[in-house]
């Protein structure tokens, strides 16, 4: 079995050898091992297709042991050409050890947004070092034949979401929403940073934050907190054990009206409820009919370039296409729930990745508040959200005090936040 | 003149595989754990720092704080396993030994059963059946008309410790069990006859002639229950997950190490304040195994027959 294994091996360095005198062949490390299928079928043929004489090698590793993998790899020297980039700090740093090229200058850098790029970018904003690809957007799941059972329609503004919650509740024939706070992240992913954004404004607070001109215990840090807490009357009974794969079974099942959302949830429902019941998505409520609507679209997954690559030009050629219009909608059609992070609007067939995706047009999109630089530090902010979310919902802590308490944390190790 | 002993060789050679084992996969590790407890980052690289990093984990408010509630959780675990487990274990060893006892091998098994199970299986089965939404837990206790007192006791920081420490004590009940009847079979018939003869029987037979036989035995469990908790890890994380919920009211040492050493989401590892945290537990393990050595083994009786 080795044996024949090393020959393989040899053959190929040989015959690769060979081939690199025409072809140029391509290798694309990456976590995503469950889109190894995709990408093999759909997207690289596209590829090579329009670029005769380069050929494109997706070789996926388990998305646990991807950034150990990487990283000795690239200090071995033995790394593909291009590198999926995880979001933030572990790609930062590969590219501060002069690991990952710099592509501030590649064309295909214009179709993306300033918030599309912020995942990999130096602090400054200076340097970019990874294409974006896909991010998940928040939001929330329901479902549409229960409401229409119900007589509702998704709320548009916190009013209007209370009223509805309070409606289902009161007909007792569904628990009003799927969450728990057993596993404290899916209080925060799914909860505060789902409607957060609205009330801290996106983008602005999440700066303001960052520069250290707002406060954890300003109101529009505190307030979705307060949200949080009034969200306990209308979780299932013994939430406090319920757990994440929990919830979805809930929902998936039937039992549950309304479920705080990831995108990615589309790619896990839609086949589980094998039409038992229709889906549909709407944002996070705003305060009154009018106000502008947040979203958190949250930038996951992109691609750099391997600095030691022995064919940079061809990596640059495959990492523009990536950055094209065309390869956002083979992305975002083979996988329903991650967004194509390009500027020009994708034709989705996914009626309920539409839904979401409709509200990059309406809403401001930001990111989750505490990935970039603020989780540097001990005590780490986003462990410290999971737990304070988590917290307000079972009413061990009031909103006030969790909020004092992260700020409290904060303030101990980020400078800017110290005055 | 008496000869010179020769140096027994063989002696050197079959120790020499344990003590080489050994030393390489724990007294190594155990003093570069040590060893890095004492380092720390800044500007220039890895630096020694001194026992700075103890200055920061026991004054530092957060770290402390961390430190004592993983400490005061980790005392209560034990208690729960002294409190229940070994009394409980002492019991069934008596019932077990009671040569009236019918299907005395099977209950045996069926008791020891859970130990050899991985924690992940108890873990996860024991979280599944006290579920509020799938759990039997809720439906048993409804079949019995007392639905109103089941709680989802994994999830509430009042609760949860306790009930994760009474899942322990039931996997591992099996071991006090199993030493204290093997000490119970050991007493010699004769003892007991006498015992008979002079009218002790009974209740009276079991607190007068055979708990003072067993002492012994029950202190060798104690020691190991102490050791076992204070290095307890895997329960906890495989049933509540790292961050030892709800809000740290199963925090650990062993989680609190876990969480310091290797890092936990956004969270990077922190080699040398996990190596500070783990040489406290080392210490904190050695000072109550010293204190049973010292005060309580020399002063148990032991007697011969």
């Amino acid at each position: 079995m080795t044996r024949t294994l090393r020959l393989a091996l040899l053959a190929s360095t040989v015959l690769g050898g060979a081939a690199a005198a025409q072809d140029v062949t391509l290798t694309i490390e990456s976590w995503r091992n469950d889109d190894l299928q995709i990408w093999q079928d759909r997207i690289i043929p596209a590829f090579e297709e329009a670029h005769p004489g380069i050929k494109v090698n997706f070789a996926p590793t388990a998305p646990a042991e991807y950034n150990a993998v990487l990283n000795s790899k690239l200090d071995a020297g033995s790394a593909g050409d291009l590198i999926t980039c995880r979001p933030f700090d572990a790609s930062l740093e590969l590219f501060n050890k002069g690991k990952l090229a710099d592509l501030t200058g590649l064309a295909a850098m214009a179709n993306f947004s300033e918030v599309a790029k912020s995942a990999w970018q130096t602090d400054d904003g200076s340097a970019s070092f990874c294409v974006p690809m896909a991010s998940v957007i928040h939001g929330f799941i329901y479902n549409k034949t229960a409401f229409d059972e119900l007589d509702l329609t998704p709320p548009r503004t916190v009013d209007e979401f209370y009223a509805v919650l309070d409606r289902i509740k009161e007909d007792a024939s569904y628990i009003p929403m799927a969450m728990g706070t057993a596993d404290q992240w899916e209080a925060a992913t799914m909860g505060y940073q789902n409607i957060g954004p609205t009330y801290w404004k996106g983008e602005e607070g999440r700066k303001a934050l960052i520069e250290g001109s707002q406060t954890l215990t300003d109101d529009g840090w505190v307030e979705p907190l307060r949200q949080l807490a009034r969200w306990k009357d209308y979780l299932g009974d013994g939430f406090e054990a319920q757990t994440y794969p929990d919830s979805q079974n809930l929902f998936t099942l039937g039992r549950a009206a309304i479920y705080p959302a990831g995108s990615w949830e589309i790619g896990v429902f839609t086949p589980q409820i094998e039409g038992a019941f229709e889906m549909g998505a709407f944002a996070p409520p705003v305060a009154a009919e009018g106000d502008t609507c947040y979203i958190s679209d949250h930038t996951d997954i992109a691609l750099g370039l391997n600095a030691s690559s022995a064919h940079p030009e061809e990596a640059k050629k495959f990492l523009e296409w990536v950055g094209s219009p065309e390869f956002a909608s083979l992305y975002a059609n083979a996988l329903p729930g991650f967004f194509a992070l390009n500027a020009t609007a994708v034709e989705m067939q996914d009626p309920l990745a539409r839904e979401f995706v409709s509200w990059r047009e309406t809403c401001e999109p930001t990111i989750r508040s505490t990935y970039q630089i603020l989780s540097r530090g001990t005590p780490n902010l986003e462990n410290e959200t999971w737990n304070a979310s988590a917290n307000v919902i079972t009413g061990a802590e009031t909103p006030e005090d969790a909020a004092a308490r992260l700020q409290e944390g904060l303030a101990s190790w980020y400078e800017p936040q110290q005055n | 003149m008496a000869q010179r002993k020769p140096i027994r060789w063989h002696v050197v050679v079959f120790l020499a595989p344990a003590v080489l084992v050994y030393t390489a996969i724990m007294i190594v590790p155990l003093f570069g754990t040590l060893n890095l407890s004492l380092f720390n980052f800044d500007e220039s690289g890895r630096v020694f720092v001194g026992l700075r990093n103890f200055a920061t984990l026991f004054g530092d408010p957060r770290w402390s704080g961390a430190f004592w509630n993983a400490l005061a959780n980790n005392a209560w675990f034990f208690a729960v396993h002294m409190l229940v487990q070994n009394p409980v274990g002492v019991m069934l060893a008596a019932l077990l030994s009671s040569p009236r006892l019918r299907m005395a091998a099977f209950y045996r098994t069926a008791i020891f059963i859970p130990t050899i199970l991985s924690f992940v299986i108890v873990g996860f089965v024991w979280k599944l059946i006290l579920s509020p939404i799938w759990g039997i837990a809720p439906g048993m206790l409804d079949a019995v008309g007392l639905k109103s007192l089941f709680a989802p006791w994994l999830g509430r920081e009042g609760t949860a410790l306790t009930t994760l420490a009474l899942i322990s004590v039931w996997q591992f009940v099996g071991i006090p069990m199993m030493l204290i009847y093997a000490a119970l079979l050991s007493i010699p018939d004769e003892v007991i006859e006498a015992a008979e003869l002079d009218g002790v029987t009974g209740w009276a037979q079991f607190w007068k002639i055979k708990l003072p036989l067993i002492l012994p035995a029950i202190g060798i469990i104690s020691i190991l229950t102490f050791v076992g908790n204070f290095n307890a890890f895997d329960l906890i994380y495989v049933s509540q997950g790292a961050l030892a919920g709800p809000n740290y009211a199963t925090d650990i040492l062993g989680t609190f190490l876990y969480r310091t050493f290797f890092g936990f989401q956004l969270q990077l590892g922190d080699p040398h304040m996990g190596a500070t945290i783990a040489t406290a537990m080392f210490g904190i393990i050695l000072v109550g195994v010293c204190l049973y050595l010292f005060l309580i083994q020399t002063r148990l009786r032991r007697y011969q027959f």
